[in-house]
Order: structure tokens, then sequence, then C-alpha cells
């Protein structure tokens, strides 16, 4: 009798093996699905579902399923802290999110405070775009991960670039008001002043966060100032209908951008007629070349309709499976440890690696410009079918990109 | 300098009369029922949407004129069948019943067309530079818009003043109860009158779709501004709700162009005082407060000024 017992009880915790063998792993994707950011969220979770049916059609991470939870966080940072309750109340264990440094800190808090309140049950957050550089410095946590090159890094990147053209003479920055936004207009002040002390800053400009429909105002105030060159983080809609008011007002500046390659970006930069006088700065561009990259990017526009907006947000999926193999598990914790310091062949070719001081994967960087495209076999892909794509300008290696941290990570 | 000065006030001037489009409408319908209506920046919206659509199927010339008589319908269905009903009920159950109704309207579109924003363009008809002021290209668009609301209102102004339905309407306004001992059915007033009004707010989101940005959630961005609008102008009145959309067009936009801060009046603070929410309050531009200026003008209106600029009736 005693025997039975033991036996049903070994055969019970073998089923529940298996059963739990085939539990799914739930990805919160927590980004704006209404609203001013609804045009990039979405492009955003269309990439997160294919990269999952990617996964999931080679067997999943370690046999289990990957599943992404939308969840609409309408840009803002108190939705943002619902919504993640939300999900860690139904079982969620990973979170990831990208669309504004306001919601990526208050996640980033959320996390660290679930945590210590309840261990056993850790969150890891997983950060594809939001690139204040706080969220790696003061604010750093040990479980947050971040896979786009933070927003001064990227500045360090573009003001080398623009120091080599002497046509700049007059900048205006015009930038979204909130944490990144200003950190943006910060770095590029510090940073242009001391790469080219001759450029003059003509204007420096914050506006209402995806709250301007109409930006003919701010056109004319750039025009009026006389810069020949405008520098902006701005994304989504606010980077869409910038250049769609510059376009109509027929404002003929250079560009240099982070995020033009968003949603209905490409389509105003056409109409405004710049060939070639629209920087951006990114982790991969869709004629990079790299022919595994390129195939991707292929199967990925027949399936989406959309480009590969985030090459980071392939990194980001493929290293989650990488350290959970590596740690043979998928608790966030042995997950968190397996991915510190982890390097990686990245999307567009090139070694990146997580940086254990302050969880920031360095990888290698390019800035592109927006225009026809010469050679259309080596360079295939257009933006929006506008007919014109971006075209690699210069590349920045791994090592160039490393910023110093002042991160203070508390380990558990 | 004069190329800014220019462009700004056709750009405020445009915003104004956009603003203008709506608040007609909303000051109408306050003045002669006592409702604000809450859903009006609704219709605005629900213009923009079967404008989109009607495009799509048909054109956008069609669309122009059809759209705004759809929302005309709603408005009218809205009056006589919700309004008329809870008007025994008092303002407050009619007032809730026009805020209820905005959020249904807006989860309604967010249904059928999405979250995101839709694909309404400008008509390729008139989607080229009108003129150049100095070096910048003027929108043809634009120009059409601004064509189209002026229009609008010589219309609205010869109807109110110079014919028999005005006469009715104006004597509504102020004397609703009178109207009725008349023997006009005041009734019929009030739902012609609702109609108008929201055909108007649905042919401001015609217009406005393609350069604004036509998505589930402009109503709430433009709604408080309504309210500001009319309530400065003066709760009722026609002409000060025209003032004040051109004014809050103007302040806006020009708000935006202004660079001056406490510290480029004042001087920069010292440094050794460092950072503190008061550099931040020192250094903060009238450009970046830009969108609370209304607000700030609404706030002061009430307390200096009650009735509006050209409000007759305290309530």
């Amino acid at each position: 009798m005693h025997k039975l017992i033991v036996a049903a009880a070994a055969a019970l915790t073998v089923l529940g093996g298996a059963a739990s063998a085939q539990e799914s792993i739930k990805i919160g994707y927590i980004d704006p699905l209404s609203g001013g950011g609804a045009s990039v969220g979405e492009g955003g979770l269309k990439t997160f579902q294919y990269l999952a049916d990617e996964l999931n059609a080679k067997g999943g991470i370690l046999g289990h399923k990957v599943e992404i939870v939308p969840l609409d966080n309408k840009t803002n940072p108190q939705e943002s802290l619902v919504q993640a309750q939300k999900a860690v109340d139904a079982g969620v264990r990973y979170i990831t999110q990208g669309n504004g440094s306001s919601v990526g800190a208050a996640l980033e808090d959320f996390v660290t405070k679930n945590n210590s309140r309840n261990p056993g049950k850790e969150v890891l957050y997983f950060n594809y775009a939001a690139v204040d550089p706080s969220m790696t410095n003061e604010k750093c946590s040990y479980w947050h991960f971040r896979w786009d090159a933070n927003s001064d890094i990227k500045m360090e990147a573009l003001t080398n670039y623009m120091k080599g053209q002497p046509t700049i003479k007059k900048v205006y920055l015009i930038n979204m008001d909130y944490s990144f936004g200003q950190s943006v207009r910060a770095a590029a002040r510090k940073m242009l002043g001391e790469k080219r002390p001759d450029i003059q800053v003509v204007g420096d400009e914050l506006h209402p966060m995806l709250k301007v429909t109409d930006f003919s105002p701010y056109i004319a105030k750039i025009k009026a100032s006389g810069a020949d060159t405008v520098v902006t983080g701005n994304w989504g809609q606010d980077f869409a209908l910038l250049l769609k008011a510059a376009a109509d007002a027929g404002l003929k500046v250079n560009w240099y951008t982070y995020y033009a390659g968003g949603a209905g970006g490409p389509t105003a930069i056409k109409q405004t007629g710049l060939e070639n006088q629209v920087f951006q700065i990114s982790e991969g561009v869709p004629n990079s070349g790299n022919k595994a990259a390129m195939d991707f990017e292929k199967d990925f526009r027949a399936k989406t309709g959309i480009s590969v907006w985030y090459p980071r947000a392939v990194n980001e999926m493929r290293m989650f499976k990488a350290a959970a193999e590596k740690a043979n598990s998928i608790d966030p914790v042995k997950v968190a440890a397996a991915l510190e310091g982890m390097k990686f062949e990245v999307f567009d070719g090139g070694e990146g690696f997580i940086r254990k001081d302050d969880h920031q994967f360095f990888q290698p960087i390019y800035i592109s410009s927006f225009g026809s495209l010469a050679d259309k076999a080596k360079e295939p892909f257009d933006e929006e079918n506008t007919g014109w794509g971006w075209h690699i300008v210069s590349k920045i290696d791994t090592e160039q990109t490393m910023l110093p941290t002042t991160c203070n990570m508390k380990r558990p | 300098m004069a190329e800014l000065i220019v462009i700004s006030t056709l750009n405020g001037v445009l915003f104004g009369m956009l603003l203008f489009l709506l608040s007609s409408g909303l000051t109408v319908i306050f003045s002669m029922m006592g409702v604000l209506n809450f859903a009006h920046a609704s219709f605005y919206m629900l213009g923009a949407f079967f404008g989109y659509q009607l495009t799509r199927w048909i054109g956008f010339w069609p669309a122009l004129v059809l759209a705004p008589l759809l929302v005309g319908a709603v408005g009218m269905a809205v009056e006589r069948y919700g309004l008329r009903n809870t008007h025994k009920h008092g303002h407050v159950a009619e007032l809730l019943l026009t805020f209820g109704l905005a959020f249904a309207i807006e989860e309604i579109v967010s249904m059928i067309w999405g979250k995101s924003p839709v694909d309404y363009r400008v008509p390729a008809a008139l989607d080229f530079p009108a003129f150049t002021v100095f070096s910048t290209n003027y929108p043809a668009y634009k120009i059409f818009m601004l064509v189209v609301s002026v229009v609008i209102f010589i219309a609205l102004l010869v109807t109110l003043k110079r014919t028999r339905v005005g006469l009715i309407v104006q004597a509504a306004l102020t004397h609703p109860s009178m109207v009725g001992h008349l023997g006009h059915n005041v009734g019929r007033v009030f739902m012609l009158v609702f109609g108008v009004g929201s055909a108007l707010a649905g042919l401001a989101g015609v217009i406005a779709g393609p350069s604004l940005v036509t998505q589930s959630d402009m109503a709430a961005f433009l709604g408080p501004i309504l309210f500001v609008v009319i309530v400065f102008g003066g709760l009722g009145s026609l002409p000060g709700a025209f003032i004040a959309s051109l004014l809050i067009g103007l302040i806006q936009t020009f708000a935006v162009a202004l660079n001056g801060s406490l510290a480029s009046v004042f001087g920069p603070l010292d440094p050794s005082l460092g950072a503190s929410p008061l550099t931040d309050i020192w250094n903060v531009t009238i450009a970046q407060i830009a969108p609370i200026l209304p607000y700030l003008l609404l706030v002061l209106v009430l307390i200096f000024r009650p009735m509006g600029l050209l409000g007759t009736r305290e309530s």
C-alpha cells in the first residue's frame, strides 16, 4: 500500500513535470496600442509576435512555447504600472517595452520593487528601445536589460559623424518634452560644443510629447532661425508629422535623427524631396549586406507588411533563448544570471555583449542616409513603397560605442 | 522675422477658424437648451472618420458634402431620442447623457476603425503649394480649409441675421419660453439647431482630418479647448465665439514661436544656487507652456469677467 502511494506520487510528479514543460512562456508586451504612439506600438507588437512564431517553429525555448501578451499602456507611465501588475498577476514573468523612457523608468522601478517584495516570483524587464541614459546609470537595476544603444552612445556617434561635415554651421534642436528628449538635447549641446565649437545652436525646442498634430508653427520657427541642420530624437507620430509639416513648407535642411525609419517617417521624408539629407542612427539597416539578416528582412516584410524597425528586438528574443538554454531554466533569476556578460552574434553581423556593470548591450551601430538606391541587387529594400531606402554611410564598431557607466548595481 | 509673423498669422487664423466651426455650434446649442454638449468634439471626430470612409468609397468631394449631413442626422437623432427625453429630468441628466455619449462614440469609433491613425490623405487635386511667402511654401489644402471656414462663417451670419429662421433662433437664444408661447415649435427648432451644430462640427472634422491626424482620441484633444473658447467668448455669444476662436488660434501659434523665458528677461540665475525647481521655472520658455496658455486664460476670464468677452448672461 505504502509503495503504491509513493509510486502514485512519483507518477504525479512526472506528469506534473510534463505539464509544466508544455506551459508557455508569457512575455508581457507593454507599449502603446492606442493614442499618439499606437503606430509604432503596433509595429513593435507585430515584430515580437513574428519573433515568437519564429522561436516556436523551432520548438520554442527549452520546449516551452513563447506567447506575447499585448498590453496597451497609452504611452503613460501610470497606465503601464497598472498593466504590468495585471500581467504579473496573470503569471507573466517577463515584460518587454520600448516606447518612452518615462514609461521605461517606471517599469524599471516596478520590477525592482516587485522582485524584492516577492522572492520566488521575480520578473525581468527586457527593454528594446527606451534609451534614457539614466536607466543604466544612476537608476540602473539588476532586473533590467537594455538592447538598444542608449541616447548618449547614439549622440556620441552622430556628433562624431557631424564633426566631419564642414557644411554644418547652424544647428536647431527639436525634441519631445520628457526625459529622453531632454537627454538628447543636453547631450547634443555638450558634444557639439566639444567637437565643433564653431557650430552655432540657433534653436533648442521642446514640444509636448505625442500631442502636437500640426507642426507648422515649429517649422516656421526653424525656418526663421536660419538653421541648416536639425537634430531630433523624435519618434513615431512626432517624427512623421514634423517631417510632413517640413515638406508642406518646403524647409530644406539636413536632418540628424534617431528614429526616422519608424511608421510614416520614410513617406514624409520622400515628400520633402530631401534625398540623402536625412540621417538615422541605428543598430541595423535593411540593406546591410548581411545575407542572413536580409533573408530575415524579406520574409518579415512578406508576413507583417512592415520593415524590421527593431533588429534589437531580434537580438533580444534570440539572446533570451540562448540565455535560457545556457541556464537550462526559464526561471527569470537564472536567465538574468546567464544574460550577464553574455556575448552574442548580432542580427546584422558582428559581436555584441551585455556589460555586467549596467546591463547595457553593446553592439555595432550604423549611420545611414535615406535616398534612392543605385544598385537594386545590393540594396534591394526600399521603405513604405517610396522607392527610397537606407544606405549605410558610417559604421561604428562595438568597442567605440562603450561609454563609461555610473551604475552601482545591487545584486540579489 | 517678418516671415515668421506672416506664416504664424496664417496658421493661427486657420486654427482659429477651425475652432470657430466647432464652437459656433456648441455655443448656440448651449444658449438655447442650456446644455453644455460634452459630445460636441465627438461629432467632430465622427465627421473626420465618416469623411475618411466616404472618401475611400466615393471620393473626397462627395464626402465633403455627405459626411457633415450624416453627422447632422446623428446629432438630430441624439436630440430627438436622447436629450428630449432626459430634458424633463433637468440639466444634470442632459449633461450626463452627453458626457456618456462622448465616451460611447470614442469606443465605437475605435472598435470600427481601430485605435491607430487612419490613412486619410489630402485629395490629390489640392496637394500642391498654393503660394510662397518669402521662401516658405503654403499648402493649397490649408487655403482650402480657410476658404471653407470663412464661407460657412458668412453663411451662418447671413442665416442668423437676415432670415426668418435666424430670427426665431435668435429669439429662442434669449427668450426660449416666449418663443414657445408665440406658437413656434420650439422642440423642432432645438432639433434643427442641434443637427446644424453637429453638422458644422462634422464639417470641421472632414476638412481637418487629412491635415491633422484622424484617430480615435482626436476628440479628447480638442474637446477641452472648445470649452475654453466658448467660456472665453461668452456663453451663447456667436461673435464672442468668433473672436475667442481667432484669439486662441493666434495665441497658441504665436506662443510656440516665442522663445522668451524669465531667464531671458531678467538674466540667468546665479549658478551657485544649483539645480532646483526654481531654475526649471526660470528657464522654461513661452513655447514650452504654449499648450497650457488657453487654460490659464480660461481661469483668468472666469475670475475677472465670468460672463466672458461678449457674454450677457452670468450663467
